[in-house]
């Protein structure tokens, strides 16, 4: 058995774990350097959590989408169709249960909200099943059919809404406990602003667990990387990306949701106008990467928050000289996806 | 002699020919067919739009490049004279500074957009054009002191195209001669001229090798094309038709706006057209641009009709709402990308070939 | 035992307008190792991958332990129990080594309960394995990739391991390791290998199958082809000395 250990003893020596941190240091050095800029300490401090609820929000609306694409090589033009359709789904609990939400306690606001993200996650959810059935699957591999395949179920997802709620704006009204700020010193942070931090931090912790602790995270991670590959080893692609593709839907309606509710009025174009910032987010992120987006949606965000204090006039086109700036770095984005 | 022009590519079937036919004579004859203003007005959005459709065509259909920011060179050709004419005066000098500069900045930024992306795959052009043009036209419309912002601006034309200028004395065939039916035919053989010039490019050599592209990428590169060079002059060149349409809509027009030059609205107008009326196709602008135009002025009416007529029940009535006409072109849209790709245009030819007779 | 593990006849495959497989007739007993030799662009990876449904027939059949596979989707035909290791390894770089090796191991429900006694096994040819086993599966080199991708291949029993040029790349150093890997390997397992490296199979192989344009055009027992000196020079255009 000598040949064999021979075998074993070859390449001895560790190879380097080569993990990526500048794109990690980004959004802390941005943050730090902006200091100084803005001047005063507690508006930074607003700012910063501003931009990063803003953030959290695109990112819940980005991730379900850079993973679609990721995974079945599918672009969802339509994407923004399902923030609308969280959002508008929420205004079923939201308004008849109006005086659940301006009751003066933190337990009747979150219950009748959580009710709200719920209903307005299973409706997209099931909607993303459907829109997966009826247009998406006999467009695949056909990048030009899928765009403006998708491009039209946009369309006719956001005329529907205007025909099911009505062609008016509906103002949605935060719960009561969720309105106004804290106070620390001299900085103001908004409550829904925080809350908003934490319903984003809580939903990439949990796909960042599911990716790399469950085996069927590790698979959409595999199939990312090499789809073919995973069928050989014997698993069904089709229905792994079902699920990321239900998943990302859900996930849409929930920050649908929230965005929604941050912005206080309703109207069926919401969707088709985040769109675009969410597409700035995961080609900054690298399409694919769910790390990436991460990055990329706090970076936008907290660049578009600095540049509204500092240069009101730059925050117009921020999100493109951010993406501009990162692929003349990164022509494939921060975390480029290995591909077969 | 109509083969020239056509540049031997011809409609390929009766019942198209006969279609194309009677648009272009309607269109020629329009302001002695047709009496008012509105119809007047359909009849030149018309011909704005059948070069503007098919510029995308050119794209879309013949280069499979899908982009987003269409709307943003027409825009520019807009703005470009709009603001020309409303700084410098209603002058000649001041349409045509307007145009060349609307020309050139649609050049750069094509030759940019193009240079930075069409390397990559259709899908992050798509989406690039997508963010440019939505920045753009966050642009124009905040940068108020320039532009007119949300209002737009309205501005006066040359002399000789002023609704009150008069030609004639006399009337010809019972109507005046005035500015507006000079401008009208300023707008209707420019559009026509640049439609019979698309038509050369893509029955050119270079026309030829785009379609080559299209149908594979790799082989065109392997028979010693660079694509990326091939991609990124159609991609110019449709910017710069766009932008010469939108010249034509804002002198038929004298006013420039982002909600009519600028919207998406206008992008989706020009897919639905390009897809419903065929793509790769050219002739599927004139149908489309014809059906499109029409119907979104007169088959609102019947919309309206229908949802008076429904108003008891709620839903249905929302459904047939004249507001809602998107909701069946989307449906539309959406099956035709399905069933006919090839959209009118190629359903008609299909039935010619199976007949078998042109 | 008188039907052959794995049976194509007739196979023709296209690849969009390409006819690249013209009536591929190949056999593949139980036991032991098949190599499958051709030289290059001859069809040998389009075979692997048309038997692992990842390009699909357009006639003939593919039948695989007494079921006829030609048309079934390429979980399934996994499932029945082909274990693929193909030309380009298909590693996943942004996954461990253990997590390569659980995705394919289908019936361990987690990391932790994969079989530790067939690991074991494994490490026992690939001791590499066992020292990088926690570090991301593209840091690794390239031989060691190629014995992730094996490994993956046997971390369960499998009735058959399709091996597309385990040898590309590999100093001679580490084919010597791999030489010995397969000759422990082949005492349980049936191998189909697909090799360009004539003295690397000629003492591995028990039968032989050689390819040229889209066809088998000899097969018979590798010790019959090994002695043949004039036979290799005409089937596979060099002689054993040449190629040394
Ligand atoms: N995806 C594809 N598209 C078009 N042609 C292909 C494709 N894959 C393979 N071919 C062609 O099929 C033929 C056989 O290829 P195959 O990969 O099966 O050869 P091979 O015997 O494995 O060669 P090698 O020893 O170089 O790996 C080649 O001529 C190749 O060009
Ligand atoms: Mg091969």
């Amino acid at each position: 058995m000598t040949s064999i250990s021979q075998v074993a003893s070859q390449d001895s020596a560790l190879p380097k774990v080569r993990v990526d941190m500048l794109p990690l240091l980004l959004v802390p050095v941005l943050a730090l350097l902006m200091l100084p800029l803005v001047g005063s300490f507690p508006t930074w401090v607003t700012l910063t959590v501003a931009g990063l609820a803003m953030g959290m929000m695109v990112f819940m609306m980005a991730s379900g989408l850079t993973l679609i694409f990721g995974l079945m090589d599918v672009l969802n033009f339509g994407h923004g169709a399902f923030v609308s359709v969280g959002a508008f789904t929420a205004t079923l609990v939201l308004l008849p249960m109006k005086s659940w939400v301006e009751a003066e306690s933190v337990w009747m606001n979150l219950s009748v909200v959580g009710l709200a993200i719920l209903l307005a996650m299973l409706v997209t959810g099931l909607l993303g099943w459907a829109f997966e059935r009826i247009i998406i699957r006999p467009v695949y591999g056909l990048h030009l059919k899928q765009i403006l395949i998708t491009m039209g179920g946009m369309i006719v997802a956001e005329q529907l809404i205007h025909v099911i709620w009505g062609a008016e704006q509906i103002p949605l009204q935060l719960p009561a406990t969720f309105r106004g700020a804290f106070i620390f010193g001299d900085a103001a942070l908004e409550k829904y602003r925080l809350i908003a931090v934490g319903v984003g931090l809580t939903v990439f912790i949990s796909m960042f667990l599911v990716l790399n602790r469950t085996k069927v995270g590790l698979l959409i991670r595999a199939g990312v990387e090499n789809g073919e590959m995973v069928e050989a080893l014997g698993y069904r692609i089709r229905r792994l990306f079902v699920g990321v593709f239900v998943a990302g839907s859900a996930l849409a309606g929930l920050g649908g949701v929230m965005w929604g509710l941050y912005k206080e009025t309703l109207t069926a174009a919401i969707g088709g106008e985040i769109t675009v910032l969410v597409f700035i987010v995961i080609i900054v992120g690298g399409l694919g990467s769910v790390g990436g987006c991460f990055i990329g949606a706090m970076l936008v965000a907290l660049v578009a928050n600095y540049a509204g204090f500092l240069a009101p006039k730059v925050a117009l086109v921020s999100d493109i000289l951010v993406m501009v700036t990162v692929l003349l770095w990164r022509p494939q984005g921060l975390y480029p996806v290995a591909k077969r | 002699m109509i083969r020239t022009l056509l540049s031997r590519d011809l409609p390929r079937s009766r019942p198209l020919s006969a279609m194309l036919l009677v648009v272009l004579l309607g269109l020629m004859l329009a302001p002695f067919l047709v009496s008012g203003a509105r119809s007047l007005n359909v009849a030149a959005t018309i011909c704005v739009f059948v070069v503007l459709v098919a510029s995308y065509d050119l794209l879309l259909g013949y280069t499979g490049i899908v982009s987003f920011a269409h709307t943003m060179f027409y825009g520019i050709g807009a703005y470009g004279v709009g603001l020309a004419l409303h700084g410098m005066g209603p002058s000649w000098w001041a349409v045509f500074v307007g145009t060349a500069g609307a020309l050139s900045l649609s050049l750069v930024l094509a030759l940019v957009i193009g240079l930075f992306s069409l390397r990559v795959r259709a899908i992050f052009y798509a989406m690039i054009t997508l963010a440019v043009a939505s920045a753009f036209s966050v642009v124009a419309s905040q940068m108020s002191d320039f532009t007119g912002g949300e209002d737009g601006r309205t501005f006066k034309v040359p002399e000789i195209l002023q609704p009150s200028f008069r030609l004639f004395d006399a009337e010809i065939l019972g109507r005046v001669v005035d500015g507006k039916l000079i401008t009208y035919y300023l707008v209707f053989f420019s559009a026509l001229a640049l439609f019979l010039f698309m038509l050369r490019i893509v029955n050119s050599p270079f026309g030829r090798v785009l379609q080559a592209i299209r149908e594979n990428d790799f082989r065109a590169e392997a028979l010693g094309y660079r694509t990326v060079i091939y991609r990124t002059l159609a991609n110019c060149l449709g910017a710069l038709i766009a932008t010469l349409a939108g010249v034509l809509m804002a002198l038929w027009l004298r006013y420039v706006g982002p909600k009519t030059m600028l919207s998406f609205e206008v992008m989706t107008d020009i897919l639905l057209i390009v897809v419903i009326g065929g793509m790769g196709t050219i002739y599927g602008a004139v149908i489309g641009s014809a059906l499109f135009i029409l119907a979104q002025n007169y088959l609102q009416v019947l919309m309206a009709q229908a949802s008076a007529a429904m108003s008891g029940i709620p839903f249905l009535a929302n459904l047939f709402h004249p507001d809602r006409w998107l909701l069946w072109l989307g449906v539309l849209f959406v099956l035709s990308v399905y069933f006919f790709p090839t959209g009118i245009v190629g359903r008609l030819r299909i039935k010619a070939l199976l007949r078998g007779r042109p | 035992m008188s039907d052959p593990l794995l049976q194509l006849a007739g196979v023709h495959t296209h690849i969009g307008q390409y006819h690249i497989l013209q009536g591929v007739d190949l056999v593949v007993p139980q036991g032991g190792i098949t190599v499958l030799l051709g030289r290059n662009g001859a069809g040998k990876t389009t075979t692997l991958r048309t038997i692992m449904g990842l390009w699909h027939a357009s006639r003939g059949t593919v039948r695989f332990d007494g079921g006829d596979i030609t048309q079934s989707p390429t979980p399934d035909i996994a499932c029945s129990g082909i274990a693929y290791v193909p030309e380009s390894m298909g590693i996943f770089s942004d996954l461990t080594v253990r997590e390569n090796l659980y995705l394919a191991a289908r019936s361990v429900k987690r990391a932790g309960e994969m079989d530790e006694a067939r690991l074991e096994w494994i490490f026992g040819f690939f001791g590499a394995l066992k020292k990088f086993w926690n570090q991301p599966a593209g840091t690794l080199s390239g031989g060691q990739k190629q014995m992730v991708a094996i490994a993956r291949a046997i971390v369960e029993p499998r009735k058959l391991l399709l091996i597309d040029e385990p040898t590309k790349g590999l100093a001679p150093a580490i084919i010597q390791g791999m030489i010995a890997a397969f000759r422990e390997l082949k005492r349980t397992e049936t191998i189909l290998l697909v090799e360009q490296n004539f003295s690397f199979v000629c003492a591995l192989g028990d039968s032989v199958a050689v390819m040229d344009g889209g066809r088998i055009v000899h097969s018979g027992s590798m010790a019959a082809l090994a002695d043949d000196r004039e036979l290799q020079h005409k089937l596979l255009g060099l002689s054993l000395d040449a190629h040394q």
